[in-house]
């Protein structure tokens, strides 16, 4: 069934901008998305958007729809009722470049501060060996897609600015758990991820958990363990004094970055 | 806006033009697994190289494969070994495929595999703890390295970590309009920031191409906006010879409703974890469609074919689990025949043959897709898919040790580069490809940059405004078409006419629309200025998309048989006339496309023999 959809898009750049009125036809089982490119390619050529795969794989179209942040490949129109207005915002936590798309590059900074994974030698016929219960953790944590939703939503950036620098965000809290896990790594992060990607910074509320388009509980999994994993390193001296003394358990063998 | 940021020093805006100018040894264009692999080799050889790239750093279309990394590893089945890869490769693409290339990915895909998991990649694991492997179209034995239905975003992930790590430079969302030459040579490349709208010159002797494919100039495709043959239109502008363009895959298993998705992906690793199609009788009709050439090892009972997954010796592979080409017509036929499913497929069912726990672990993407975006549960009841257009077979004739083209400095890798395929590429076979070729492309520009170091090419500022000018040409235009509503035409033109079956007559009839078409985008108007302008970046990509449909449609006129992905109603068999011979598209001076038989490189006897063992 088709109808007509009312939609709010915001139009603008760093300068400044409003949102605009549009009405767009539209058909049974599309999404956002779909509303978006028929605006573009009937109404508004220059309307600028993010997009790639349309199929919630690649996570270039996320934006506020409704105020919730949300990916428009895979926000359904059936989720609105037909008279409903969908209003379509860019990411609000990143600088407007134009229309709906952000200047994301602040992710791109913080990605570069993670020290890369450095494994141990593989075995002698040049495989690795690792159990699938091990590898689980970090594949968890891997099903991102960078979509940045996370990012976002972190009210520890999405309001204030001066943060930036020195914190990385729950994409990046993941990345640092994702080697902090890893069967075969032989680095210890912990102090980075505490001292250079602000984990400490995080108080845990858990919103980045609720956006995740892959449903990846970031939160759960990789921020608490890691703040856990953090906090042993510093205060825990027995632990510390046995593991210099013995080199025994997981951090043996690793070094600290 | 930049991966590494670039140092602003770096950057010579001091040119005659003011137009911002880079200087390096090797230019990669794509940053999906082969453009990526490239960079890396590159910069591991000493080069100083930059990623040019469409969309942001991890977001190319690489992100979307699924199924998994073909390499003979040997981790569930150690007969497995490169000589059977190399076989299967072969017949998969109907022989039509460079002997070399198919080799060398062979021999090299499980040392690239090993080298992803070096750099961090988390592969599925066997009980031993091994890297995992699963079973896929063609492949003799379970071969594909995955992670779940998700392996291209754990690939692409990995190598953009590897070469963030490494410091190169990444230009993102940044498009090459033109390659510029020196003489004979390349010499660097125009391109575009996207936010901005700004021109950058590149400077470099050498420039790989890893652009991709194609397939947005069809209606009904897997593919992203990416896909409009940039690579493959300015490699022909420069003067290098395109091979095999007649053949394109389409993929057995698109979805086909709603309509918001339809062309979207399912992964061949339903089929390959079990999954099987049946039409509207609920007949299991793959058994009905298999051919000659794959008699011998086709299952033609379905005992025989659901044994096959659990005993490899003494069962035969599901007819499900032919190559893409037989069962993307087989579905076509039923379709056309009136055993479709109610929105115009057939039905894949895995529902029936495999737990809900197993359906969620092996294929979580495939669920949540289907979940979400046409209320479907897949561990429930069957899908309804139809044949989606996927991968171009044909690219850039290249050297098969190098990828060099045939352009002094030009390489090419990965999709954009023709010939490793032949007629039909197999599931699987593709991300190997981006990762044993991007490498040796990364490896050769570099050594020939560091070769031509003393003589290092020049572009001329006149050739420098030229380029500006033609960029900019749709602002002024005025009363001109609306690109969007161009493209739209041109995805049904070749939809309709250069589609799955072709004859001479569609085909003929869709040179002439290419050309009418071809007109429309020469006078093409767009709103807006020149910041992050969508409706400006199509109007210039359009005229790639023509070039490459033109060479589509040219060279499947002119092969006159049917083989692997191109099947001409009126020439249904394959004929061995044509099996020796490629068509080898090049662009004459006064800009037409002109097509010549060539024949295949020969085989060596030792591995013919492969071919005569069964």
């Amino acid at each position: 069934m088709a109808y007509d959809l009312k939609m709010r898009v915001w139009r603008g750049d760093a300068s400044g901008g409003a949102l605009g009125d549009y009405v767009v036809p539209v058909e049974t089982g599309e999404v956002v998305l779909d509303a978006i490119h028929r605006l573009q390619a009937t109404q508004a050529g220059d309307l600028a958007v993010r997009w790639n795969c349309k199929a919630g794989k690649c996570g270039s179209c996320s934006a506020e729809i409704n105020g919730r942040p949300r990916l428009m490949c895979m926000t359904r129109l059936s989720d609105f009722a037909e008279d409903e207005t969908v209003t379509v915002t860019p990411m609000r936590t990143f600088p407007v470049i134009r229309d709906l798309v952000t200047d994301v590059s602040y992710n791109y900074e913080k990605a570069k501060q993670v020290p890369a994974v450095s494994l141990q030698p593989p075995d002698a016929d040049g495989k690795r060996r690792m159990m699938q219960s091990d590898v689980a953790r970090g594949q968890e944590f891997r099903k991102c897609i960078e979509c940045f939703l996370c990012q976002n939503v972190c009210h520890v950036i999405r309001d204030h600015e001066d943060n930036k620098k020195a914190y990385a965000g729950p994409r990046f809290f993941l990345r640092y758990a994702e080697l902090d896990m890893h069967p075969l790594d032989t680095e210890d992060r912990r102090k980075v991820t505490q001292d250079v990607a602000g984990l400490g910074m995080c108080n845990i509320t858990k919103c980045c958990t609720e956006v995740c388009p892959e449903g990846i509980k970031i939160t759960d999994n990789a921020i608490i363990p890691m703040k856990e994993r953090v906090v042993d390193r510093k205060y825990d001296p027995v632990v510390w004094l046995g593991e210099k003394i013995f080199r025994r358990g997981d951090r043996a063998s690793r070094t600290e970055v | 806006m930049t991966g590494n940021a670039l140092d602003a020093d770096t950057a010579d805006s001091s040119g005659p033009h003011g137009i911002e100018s880079h200087d390096y040894d090797v230019i990669v264009m794509g940053a999906g697994g082969a453009g990526l692999r490239a960079a890396i080799a590159a910069h591991d050889a000493g080069a100083r190289v930059a990623v040019v790239c469409k969309s942001l750093l991890g977001k190319a279309h690489t992100v979307m494969a699924e199924g998994g990394i073909a390499a003979s590893l040997g981790n569930l089945w150690p007969q497995d070994n490169w000589q059977v890869h190399f076989r299967d490769t072969m017949r998969g693409g109907k022989m039509l495929n460079n002997w070399r290339m198919a080799q060398l990915h062979a021999q090299e895909a499980p040392e690239r595999v090993l080298e992803l998991e070096e750099w961090g990649a988390l592969f599925d694991r066997t009980d031993e703890g091994l890297i995992s492997q699963r079973d896929f179209g063609g492949h003799r034995y379970a071969r594909l390295a995955h992670v779940g239905d998700r392996t291209g975003l754990e690939m692409i992930r990995t190598l953009q970590q590897r070469a963030v790590h490494l410091g190169i430079d990444v230009f993102m969302e940044c498009t090459v309009t033109e390659l510029f030459k020196d003489g004979d040579r390349i010499a660097g490349a125009f391109a575009y920031w996207r936010e901005t709208g700004r021109f950058l010159v590149l400077n470099a002797p050498a420039v790989v191409l890893a652009t991709g494919g194609i397939g947005k100039s069809y209606q009904i495709t897997s593919n992203s906006w990416e896909y409009t043959g940039d690579g493959h239109a300015l490699a022909l502008r420069a003067g290098a010879t395109l091979i095999n363009m007649e053949f394109v895959q389409f993929h057995p298993t698109g979805m086909v409703w709603p309509p918001s998705v339809r062309g979207l992906l399912v992964t061949e690793s339903v089929r390959g974890d079990g999954g099987i199609l049946r039409n509207s009788d609920g007949k299991r009709f793959m058994f009905d469609y298999v051919p000659e050439y794959f008699k011998a090892e086709t299952a033609d009972t379905e005992q025989e074919a659901d044994g096959w997954y659990e005993d490899k010796v003494n069962n035969r592979r599901p007819p499900e689990l032919l190559p893409r080409d037989e069962v993307a017509r087989a579905i076509n036929s039923e379709i056309k025949a009136g055993r479709g499913s109610p929105h115009g497929g057939v039905f894949l069912d895995i529902a029936s043959r495999r737990s809900p726990e197993f359906i969620k672990r092996r294929l979580p993407s495939m669920y949540h897709q289907f979940k979400e975006l046409a209320d479907v549960d897949i561990t429930a009841e069957p899908m309804e898919i139809g044949p989606t257009c996927h991968y171009v077979m044909g690219g850039v004739e290249v050297d098969a040790d190098t990828g060099a083209s045939l352009v002094e400095g030009l390489y090419a890798a990965g999709e954009v580069a023709g010939g490793m395929h032949g007629s039909n590429r197999l599931g699987g076979n593709s991300l190997s490809d981006l990762l044993v070729f991007g490498r040796r492309a990364g490896l050769n520009a570099a050594y020939y940059a560091e070769r031509t170091k003393v003589r290092a090419p020049r572009v001329s500022d006149e050739t420098i405004s030229a380029a500006a000018e033609r960029a900019l040409a749709p602002f002024s235009a005025t009363g001109g078409e609306n690109p969007y509503t161009v493209q739209k035409d041109l995805q049904d033109v070749m939809q309709r006419l250069v589609g799955i079956i072709r004859t001479a007559d569609e085909l003929t009839e869709s040179l002439g629309d290419l050309e009418r078409l071809k007109a429309r985008a020469k006078n093409l108007s767009v709103e807006g200025n020149r910041q992050y302008n969508p409706g400006w970046h199509l109007s210039i990509d359009l005229a790639n998309m023509l070039t490459v449909s033109e060479c589509i449609a040219k060279a499947a006129l002119e092969r006159r048989e049917s083989r692997g992905g191109h099947t001409r109603d009126d020439f249904p068999g394959p004929d061995p006339y044509w099996g020796q011979l490629n068509i080898v598209l090049s662009l004459t001076d006064d800009d037409t496309i002109e097509s010549k038989r060539q024949p295949l490189p020969v085989m060596p006897e030792e591995l013919q023999a492969l071919f005569e063992e069964n």
